[in-house]
């Protein structure tokens, strides 16, 4: 809670005042300050409203990944069928679409499969008692990736209605020369990121959410319906994912079964990165956004200075390792205090 | 027996082939304390866990002020104003005091299932309740992971009080807390019965039972095995009881001080 008054807390502002400043921020100042490194070395090529524009088009699909994720992760789960769910919706509606289906049909198929699957993975823990998450999640991962290979017969389908591509590709200008503008897509994840947040923080809903993080039972004794709560949970997760479904298609005009191959790990980092904690009840959309921006601007970063795509992997993974060691010293220091 | 304000009558409970508890009668009265004792397995949480709505009983009925009653969940029972404090607190570690004060009936708009939490009013409301029980903490902004064992018991006694409640079941309150804390813990449970709340407290720990209990009673392998008034008993003689015997209990007692 940033709003609390430091009088009626009794906390100083230089003491815990401060740290839960940095927490909430700090990772912020991690962006700001690898925007600042690239700008220097590339000024002319990282700041131009292209590459900008790119950053935030390019990981728009991501970060409605990992918003999704973020839910999951609250509750201590793990999702590892978004990447096949967005496969799914992708060649889904790009079928529906080749068919003469009408447009705003069309848009709801990718959202309505993510929350179907979001259901089954919730109905699967809840219901069936699969020990963890990750078990059925692995389970639905496969089956919707041999869906869509089923579907798309193994083979990209391209030439969507321009409808559905519209908040893949559409653009904003704002009087600015091409290709400078706000894309549509980062209109959607802001409205998502608002939205959820929102949630998060300010329904009882959003909060039983981060009670079951915190202490499963004591959500339980509370009178929260825990099973019907962790539904809702991996249906949210599933339906940002077909809506990332939805997004990418747009952009690429097309829907390709091998879409989203391995991406919900980059969207648990992304997660991970951002300040969450794996073990549940602990993080803020706004890092979750920060650690996809971090990860994008690092890819983007190693790419304008012609770094190998081989390295950029290597240094992807010692940053998720880096992200957490800092979060274990910070917690140890706060235990201390 | 007439202003009785929780009975139960002839209550059984099976889990498969075993019998956890068998014909077991009960009752509490408004203001009063009551002591719960027995060795482990004799029954005691299990009564508790129907008293409170976690399980239902497999036989007998529940009497509450007078009327029969069915508990489906901790819920039912919360709405009678039926609360209890578990061992372990059950606080969500991550989130504030006021937060987990209200947890579940959060105040605000509601739409629906959802509600609008209104965080400010949230957090007055448990000030206030904090300052009614005479429970001082820094903020109630704190998260309850950094309290002390006896703040955590007193966040989970605000808890189960924040509603009008009439009856607070207490499950071992004072077994993790440090020795200072106790006390504190223990006059909390007296000032609950000057408002006129029914209390139940499990305990093994004598101290607490002839601290503040007004009676006291012992289940002995899932049935009743005694029952008395604190003033016409001993502590020997509980401890007696928990060993399932009655009588000679000078001989049987672990501290032979008098």
């Amino acid at each position: 809670m940033s709003d609390t008054p430091a009088t009626k807390s009794g906390f100083s502002l230089r003491g815990p005042g401060m740290s839960k400043f940095l927490e909430v921020y700090g990772i912020i100042l991690v962006v700001v300050m690898m925007m600042l490194v690239l700008a220097v070395i590339k000024p002319e090529v990282f700041l131009s409203a292209q590459n900008l524009t790119n950053i935030l088009k390019q990981n728009a699909s991501l970060a409605l990944l990992a918003l999704g994720m973020y839910v999951v992760i609250v509750t201590a789960g793990i999702d590892l069928s978004v990447g096949s769910i967005m496969g799914l919706s992708m060649v889904c509606l790009a079928v529906a679409s080749k068919a003469g289906v009408p447009w705003p049909i069309v848009l709801l198929i990718g959202p309505a499969i993510g929350l179907l699957v979001g259901w089954v993975n919730g109905v699967g823990l809840t219901v069936l008692k699969l020990p963890h998450p990750f078990i059925m999640t692995l389970g639905t991962l496969n089956v919707a990736r041999g869906l869509t290979y089923l579907i798309s017969n193994g083979a990209p389908i391209s030439g969507l209605q321009p409808e559905v591509r519209y908040i893949g590709q559409a653009y904003f200008g704002l009087g600015l020369p091409p290709p400078a503008g706000i894309p549509a897509s980062l209109i959607l994840v802001a409205v998502c990121a608002i939205g959820l947040w929102f949630f998060l923080e300010k329904t009882n809903m959003g909060r039983h959410i981060f009670a079951i993080g915190g202490n499963p039972h004591a959500a339980r004794v509370s009178g929260i319906n825990v099973d019907q709560t962790l539904v809702v949970v991996y249906m949210i997760s599933g339906f940002m994912a077909g809506l990332s479904g939805l997004l990418l298609a747009g952009r690429t005009d097309s829907g390709f079964p091998n879409a989203g191959i391995g991406i919900e790990l980059d969207a648990i980092a992304a997660v991970i990165i951002g300040g969450a904690s794996f073990f549940g009840g602990r993080g803020t959309v706004l890092g979750v956004l920060a650690g996809v921006l971090i990860m994008g601007i690092l890819r983007n970063g190693l790419n304008i200075n012609n770094v190998s795509a081989f390295w950029q992997q290597i240094l992807i993974g010692l940053v998720i390792i880096i992200a957490v060691y800092i979060d274990v010293l910070r917690r140890r220091a706060a235990v201390r205090r | 027996m007439a202003a009785m304000l929780l009975e139960a009558r002839g209550i059984s409970k099976y889990f498969g082939a075993i019998t956890a508890l068998r014909d077991v009668n009960f009752h509490v009265a408004p203001g009063e304390v009551l002591g719960v004792v027995g060795d482990n397995g004799a029954g005691k949480s299990t009564l508790m866990k129907i008293l409170s709505g976690l399980f239902t009983p497999s036989e007998g009925e529940l009497i509450f002020s007078g009327a029969p009653v069915k508990f489906g969940s901790p819920k039912d029972a919360q709405k009678l104003g039926i609360e209890m404090v578990y061992q372990d607190f059950a606080l969500a570690g991550n989130m504030p005091i006021y937060e987990n004060i209200y947890l579940g009936r959060e105040p605000g708009m509601k739409f629906g299932p959802l509600t609008i939490v209104d965080h400010k009013r949230s957090r007055q409301m448990a000030t206030d309740h904090l300052d009614r029980l005479h429970i001082h903490v820094k903020s109630v902004e704190q998260n309850t992971e950094d309290l002390s064992g006896g703040q955590r018991q007193a966040v989970a006694i605000a808890r189960a009080t924040a509603f009008d409640a009439k009856l607070v079941i207490m499950d071992e309150p004072t077994a993790a807390l440090a020795i200072k804390e106790v006390g504190k813990v223990l006059d909390l449970v007296r000032s609950l019965k000057q408002h006129g709340v029914a209390v139940i407290i499990i305990s093994h720990r004598m101290d607490d039972i002839f601290y503040c209990c007004d009676r006291v009673m012992a289940l002995y392998q899932g049935t009743n095995f005694a029952e008395a008034e604190l003033g016409k008993t001993s502590r020997n003689e509980v401890i007696g009881w928990i060993m399932g015997t009655k009588g000679h209990t000078a001989s049987l007692a672990h501290d032979n001080m008098h």
